[in-house]
């Protein structure tokens, strides 16, 4: 089991997160557990713990499985589709599986403006992937992202919780590298 | 001080006086900067008396519509019945705005003191502050603060030793741009899509699980703390009668020393750009500037000359929004600049309203069909139409946004639109 964590921090750990660990049942052990109990803590009706455990199935698995959306469904009182329709509204939830680094580029207006699209283009072609698509090794999964509120910082990229700022398609290499 | 670039207007900083700081983080380190100073203050005051001194500073909502703070606070029930909540808006999506983050990121508990004053005020018993998910470095910073805070008594059960308790919690949002919009934050709070509600039921009246609730920007509530310590006079030494205060800017594009800054309400538009951003990198002209974040009517570069306050920008014809201009410059093709816009819009419109769901979906395939040499000489007219069908007639102003500056672009750089179409 990792750290315990203070009720406080259990609607806002970080979900977007590089260790990948295979797909598995969110509240079978006591961590699981632990975070249901203490995100549902917070708030005055159960429902509002959906979207702290839509995260935490993908901090745990690396995506939101449909299982994972049904475990959590049944552990708030939901339905399963209603908890379908709320975690495909939300773009951060992963429906699918992703590379190991989820590579965001800001293409919005302000990065627009200072050539994103050249970014994007150059991590797409670094990578050998197009766009959304798992690289062969399992590394990189590369997509275009609306504001990213990094804006006078263009171009703005998200690898997984990290931000990286005033990238330019020269830079794309030495971030791959720098990923392991 | 801005960020990242210092500047000399030390008298001037308020609120971002400790960006950079590393040390400002900490409690420890905070309390060092005299931070934590103002609650017991606030908890020795009836919250009637603190809605009173916001009111008289004069302080208006910096999430872009700039209504003004103590009054929103007077709208919720003063004989509580059940429970209140404070929502702190921390979804900072709106294209061009990046000011927020600078407060979570830098000076946490600046924002969770601001957020227990708003709390006593309004009588809450918990604050829940969204925070849009991508900004996962800088909500770890807020929460953990949260989490130092809880342990050192300013904030749960007996505050202090008043007798008064609130509750805090850092809730994440998942990538949805109308969790800003605070109806659809309090959805999205829920549990729910992010989806707005018609107004009435106003918040202070039913907002979220039902209850009064008050939705306060970052920015608004970060200001509160030295308001309560230093009096409503002293916060309006800055800024203007009507606007008063300072403000943070986030200056995106072209521009020299692009960031976030702190200025006075009132300094001339043009002075931020060409004095504060130090104009284009290359000595290009400037050709157009959305001032407030992409939802605000596109200035023209000989339309710069106007004073930054809500009233200033609404008669140049915009808005002030959240102070967040995106400066082009002379080789912009505005089409494609538009048409970007656009498509922010159509992929983060929520669904429930045809107008904008259709309607910022058809603008967007239109400028991109312009843009690629397909367009007609009725297309012009038909983006007129999507304005006028997608102005007013929504439940939240997410299709009104995309109106703001497709609307200006065509006003005032038609012969562009013109050019692509003949072409």
């Amino acid at each position: 089991m990792k750290k315990t964590i203070h009720a406080a921090a259990a609607s806002s750990q970080a979900f977007q997160v590089a260790d990948l660990r295979p797909t598995e049942r969110l509240f079978d052990d006591p961590e699981g557990r632990d975070r249901l109990e203490k995100a549902v803590s917070r708030y005055p009706e159960k429902r509002a713990a959906l979207l702290p455990m839509l995260g935490y199935a993908q901090e745990r698995n690396g995506w939101v499985s449909a299982d994972n959306m049904d475990e959590i469904a049944e552990a708030l009182d939901l339905t399963p589709a209603y908890v379908r329709s709320v975690a495909t509204f939300y773009t951060m939830y992963n429906k699918h599986p992703v590379g190991r680094h989820l590579i965001q580029v800001c293409t919005c207006i302000s990065c627009h403006l200072l050539e994103a699209e050249a970014v994007f283009e150059r991590f797409l072609s670094e990578t050998g992937t197009r766009a959304g698509e798992i690289s062969a090794d399992g590394r990189y999964t590369v997509i275009e992202a609306e504001c990213l509120g990094a804006c006078g910082f263009a171009t703005a990229v998200q690898v997984n919780d990290r931000y990286f700022e005033n990238v330019t398609p020269e830079d794309v290499p030495a971030i791959l590298n720098e990923l392991d | 001080m801005g960020y990242p670039y210092s500047h000399d207007l030390e008298t001037n900083t308020l609120l971002s006086r400790h960006f950079g700081d590393v040390e400002a983080r900490s409690l420890d380190g905070w309390k060092k900067l005299g931070g934590y100073a103002s609650l017991p203050k606030a908890l020795e005051m009836d919250p009637a008396q603190i809605v009173e001194l916001v009111k008289e500073s004069g302080l208006r909502g910096r999430g872009g519509a700039g209504f003004p703070t103590g009054v929103k606070w007077s709208f919720m029930p003063k004989e509580p019945n059940g429970p209140h909540y404070l929502c702190c808006n921390a979804d900072e999506s709106e294209p061009g705005a990046f000011k927020d983050r600078e407060i979570l990121r830098w000076v946490p508990h600046l924002l969770i003191e601001g957020c227990l004053i708003a709390a006593r005020a309004i009588r809450a018993e918990h604050v829940y502050i969204y925070v849009r998910g991508e900004f996962f470095p800088f909500s770890a910073i807020l929460r953990d603060a949260v989490v130092e805070a809880y342990e050192a008594g300013y904030v749960g059960a007996d505050i202090l030793g008043s007798g008064w308790s609130c509750d805090v919690t850092v809730h994440l949002g998942a990538g949805a741009y109308i969790a800003g919009e605070e109806t659809g934050l309090m959805s999205s709070l829920m549990g729910g899509r992010a989806e707005p509600w018609i107004k009435p039921p106003f918040p202070a009246q039913s907002g979220a699980f039902g209850r009064p609730t008050t939705v306060n920007n970052v920015e608004t509530l970060a200001a509160v703390p030295m308001i309560v310590s230093e009096g409503a006079a002293w916060y309006r030494q800055w800024g203007t009668e009507k606007s008063p205060g300072t403000k943070l800017w986030c200056c995106s594009g072209h521009l020299a020393r692009p960031g976030t800054y702190e200025l006075p309400l009132g300094m001339p538009l043009k002075d931020v750009i060409y004095e504060v951003c130090g104009g284009t990198p290359d000595g290009k002209a400037i050709k157009a500037v959305i001032p407030g974040g992409s939802s605000t009517p596109m200035l023209k570069a000989d339309e710069l000359d106007c004073e930054t306050t809500y009233e200033g920008m609404a008669a140049a014809g915009s808005a002030l929004g959240t102070a967040s201009p995106i400066v082009m410059n002379e080789d912009t093709r505005i089409v494609p600049a538009m048409r970007r816009i656009a498509q922010f819009y159509a992929h983060e419109s929520c669904g429930q309203c045809v107008q904008c769901r259709e309607g910022t979906s058809w603008t967007a395939k239109i400028l991109q069909r312009i843009e690629e040499g397909g367009g007609t000489p009725e297309d012009i007219d038909t983006l007129y139409h999507l304005c006028e069908q997608m102005t007013g007639r929504t439940i939240c102003p997410l299709a009104d946004s995309v109106v703001f500056p497709l609307r200006s672009s065509l006003d005032k750089f038609r012969d562009e639109y013109e050019a692509l179409i003949k072409r």
